[in-house]
């Protein structure tokens, strides 16, 4: 059975009243900055609209650090689960295949013999 | 009253005990008695030490009710009512019986007045656990549960070794501020760490909590890291080592969870951003950042759970856990979606709900003792967290594009255990004098001035701001199937590939050695046998000296054999 209910954000002018509602509140957020008087403890704290800015590019910052973070620390979903596998780290790979080797080539003068 | 001089552990051991021999309703009934009886008898027992034995030449306190270990108590009988009731539809002996010896563990290990108690229930957290992570059944959780197991027994086996050097130093057993200026203090502050989820030593839990079981999260969640939290907030208070330690744990853990795929992996990482505003607070040790500390505790016992619950009600109902495989779920889980977001709201500090009252105060202790660095990393951190744990978190489960899946509402009592959660979160938040009153210290805080509430909200909203121009501009990393490497790397698979690659080079210098030994051996042998050779021409050179040995029994034989019949 197809689900044909319409839900809230499926009509994208939600979306979109949703976005205005939240750039009114930022708005009315700032204006209140100017108006409300403020107990500061902190000379940072004095700076005109220091929460908004600091809020707004501290999470900028965030995302493009971890979106950076991703090109070094990202591997596939199974990595731990099969170690052969090793993505850019090669020189374990070769390591990986000399150890084989040398197992092989042991045969039978191993430790025991 | 000999009522009195029950610790709280152990109606739920005794119940745990029950579990095993009851089935279906009673079972139920029972589980949901314990917590409540045993919180009721709690709220009745004054201050002070209820039970005390001697132990060889020491004084062992297993029971000992003071303000500080009291707020523990209570937000455990709380967090172990909440995780009975999301878990009562289960038909799994194992779960419920390790939940409750967990609970009870947590339980005696707050109220333990010495540390050799502390050790035993220590050591009892992690061997009652990790069976909640273990009845996945599956590889992964084998795997990930013995990780954890093994971490967390190190932990306590350190911890004995500090509290051996520290009856020594000190003659007593008694389990109050320890400080750092002696070994001991130093043993005992990692043994605590590793549990606390310090920086390198934190991947146990994100490792273990993401492969438990959907309710026994939910448990694991409450109990260990927020024993540690109090173990640190008892031994170390003002200790300043602990305000970096903690400032750094609020502040890498967001950039992981930004990038990270499994939901409650994502939890998991801000599971630790939370505590590192606890161990900020025990740091700078004023009565304000403690009573800070012990009420974000208390606060993120619960949104925490209720978050890991929301979690769980999807996994459940889906199977899913990663934000690549979820969105829209609003549709179809409407009151998990509502539910969330208070949990949402809660962890991101909003005005009103519980977060707030209570990190504004370990805000507030930095800023007033001067740490202008570590107040602007707490800050970033508490945008980072909402950006995180209170936008994408509900955004990536329940919008986001439409994953088609179908699923509903998860079952009453799961439903009921959030909804609880839930009040308690806007309740806290709305009446935080209630919450103030249990604190340890009196300090007369309000958070709700219009600084602080304007400031907060600036910060959040305009996080959101962040959030929505990230979206709109596709500069926002898309959920991918991955893994990201963390320190577990490290022994996981570096250290894992060192020790291969360092034996093969032993065996290999070990064959060359016996190799060469054994040419040498070969050698000698050689030259004696050639020794041997000439000297046997001399003497006989066709009867080896065997057959010599034998005819010689054969004459002896037949001595004896004469001397019989003689």
């Amino acid at each position: 059975m197809k689900n044909d209910k319409k839900y809230l954000f499926d009509n994208p002018n939600n979306v979109k009243r949703l976005l205005h509602i939240l750039y009114a509140c930022c708005a009315i957020l700032v204006v209140l900055d100017l108006v409300i008087h403020r107990h500061t403890m902190h000379e940072w704290e004095k700076l005109w609209f220091f929460y908004p800015i600091y809020g707004f590019i501290g999470c900028v910052v965030l995302v493009i650090v971890a979106t950076w973070m991703r090109t070094f620390l990202m591997r596939s979903e199974g990595y731990y689960d099969n170690p052969t596998e090793t993505g850019v780290d090669n020189d374990s790979l070769n390591n990986n295949t000399l150890n084989n080797d040398m197992l092989n080539k042991k045969g039978e003068h191993h430790v025991d013999d | 009253m000999w009522m009195i001089e029950i610790p709280p552990f152990v109606p739920f051991f005794i119940g745990a005990l029950i579990l095993l021999f009851t089935r279906g309703m009673l079972r139920s009934v029972i589980m949901i008695a314990i917590p409540i009886v045993s919180a009721t008898h709690l709220v009745m027992v004054p201050e002070g030490i209820h039970l005390q034995f001697a132990f060889l030449e020491y004084q062992l306190t297993p029971y000992r009710v003071d303000k500080l270990s009291i707020m523990f108590g209570y937000v455990f009988h709380i967090a172990a009512l909440i995780g009975i009731i999301y878990s009562l539809h289960l038909r799994d002996t194992m779960q419920q019986v390790s939940a409750m010896l967990y609970a009870g563990s947590a339980l005696g290990a707050v109220f333990a007045g010495d540390l050799l108690t502390l050790f035993v229930f220590w050591e009892l957290l992690a061997f009652t656990s990790v069976f909640l992570i273990w009845a996945r059944r599956t590889q992964r959780s084998y795997d990930a549960g013995m990780r954890y197991l093994i971490i967390q027994v190190l932990s306590g086996v350190i911890l004995l070794v500090g509290t051996i050097f520290y009856a020594i130093e000190n003659n007593t057993l008694e389990f109050g501020y320890i400080g750092l200026d002696s070994i001991a203090g130093w043993l005992i502050l990692i043994a605590f760490g590793i549990k606390c989820a310090f920086p390198i030593a934190h991947n146990w839990l994100t490792d273990a909590y993401p492969e438990a079981t959907v309710t026994g999260t939910v448990f694991l969640s409450a109990f260990t890291t927020k024993v540690a939290v109090y173990a640190l907030a008892r031994a170390f208070p003002g200790a300043e080592i602990l305000i970096y330690i903690g400032a750094a744990m609020t502040c890498f853990p967001i950039f992981f969870a930004v990038i990270e795929n499994d939901l409650r992996r994502v939890l998991a990482y801000s599971l630790i951003n939370q505590v590192g505003f606890m161990v900020v607070g025990i740091g700078i040790g004023t009565a304000l950042a403690i009573n800070g500390a012990v009420s974000h505790a208390f606060n993120d016992v619960i949104f925490k759970g209720l978050l890991f619950m929301s979690m769980g009600a999807v996994l459940q109902m889906t199977g899913r856990i990663n934000g690549s495989d979820l969105g829209g779920l609003y549709k179809t889980m409407p009151k998990t979606t509502i539910l969330c977001i208070v949990g949402a709201a809660s962890i991101s500090a909003f005005p009103l709900f519980s977060g707030f009252v209570s990190k504004s105060m370990v805000m507030s202790a930095a800023l007033e003792e001067g740490y202008d660095w570590i107040w602007l990393m707490l800050l970033f951190a508490s945008a980072g967290v909402f950006h995180h744990a209170g936008i994408k978190i509900p955004y990536f489960a329940f919008f986001a594009h439409d994953s088609g899946l179908k699923a509903n509402d998860p079952p009453n009592n799961m439903l009921l255990a959030m909804t609880i959660s839930a009040v308690l979160c806007i309740a806290i938040g709305i009446y935080p004098q209630a919450l103030y009153s249990l604190l340890p210290y009196d300090t007369g805080y309000n958070p709700y001035d219009a600084t602080h509430v304007l400031a907060q909200t600036q910060l959040l909203f305009f996080s959101a701001l962040a959030f929505v121009w990230l979206n709109l501009k596709g500069m926002y990393p898309p959920e991918l199937r991955s893994t990201n490497l963390d320190f577990d790397w490290i022994y996981r698979r570096a250290m894992p590939n060192a020790l291969q690659h360092i034996f093969s080079v032993i065996w290999q210098a070990d064959r060359a050695l016996r190799d060469a030994l054994k040419l040498r051996l070969n050698i000698y042998l050689n030259y004696f046998s050639g020794k041997n050779g000439r000297l046997s021409i001399l003497l006989s050179r066709n009867y080896p000296s065997g057959s010599m040995v034998m005819w010689v029994a054969v004459v002896l034989a037949t001595y004896l054999l004469l001397s019989f019949i003689k």
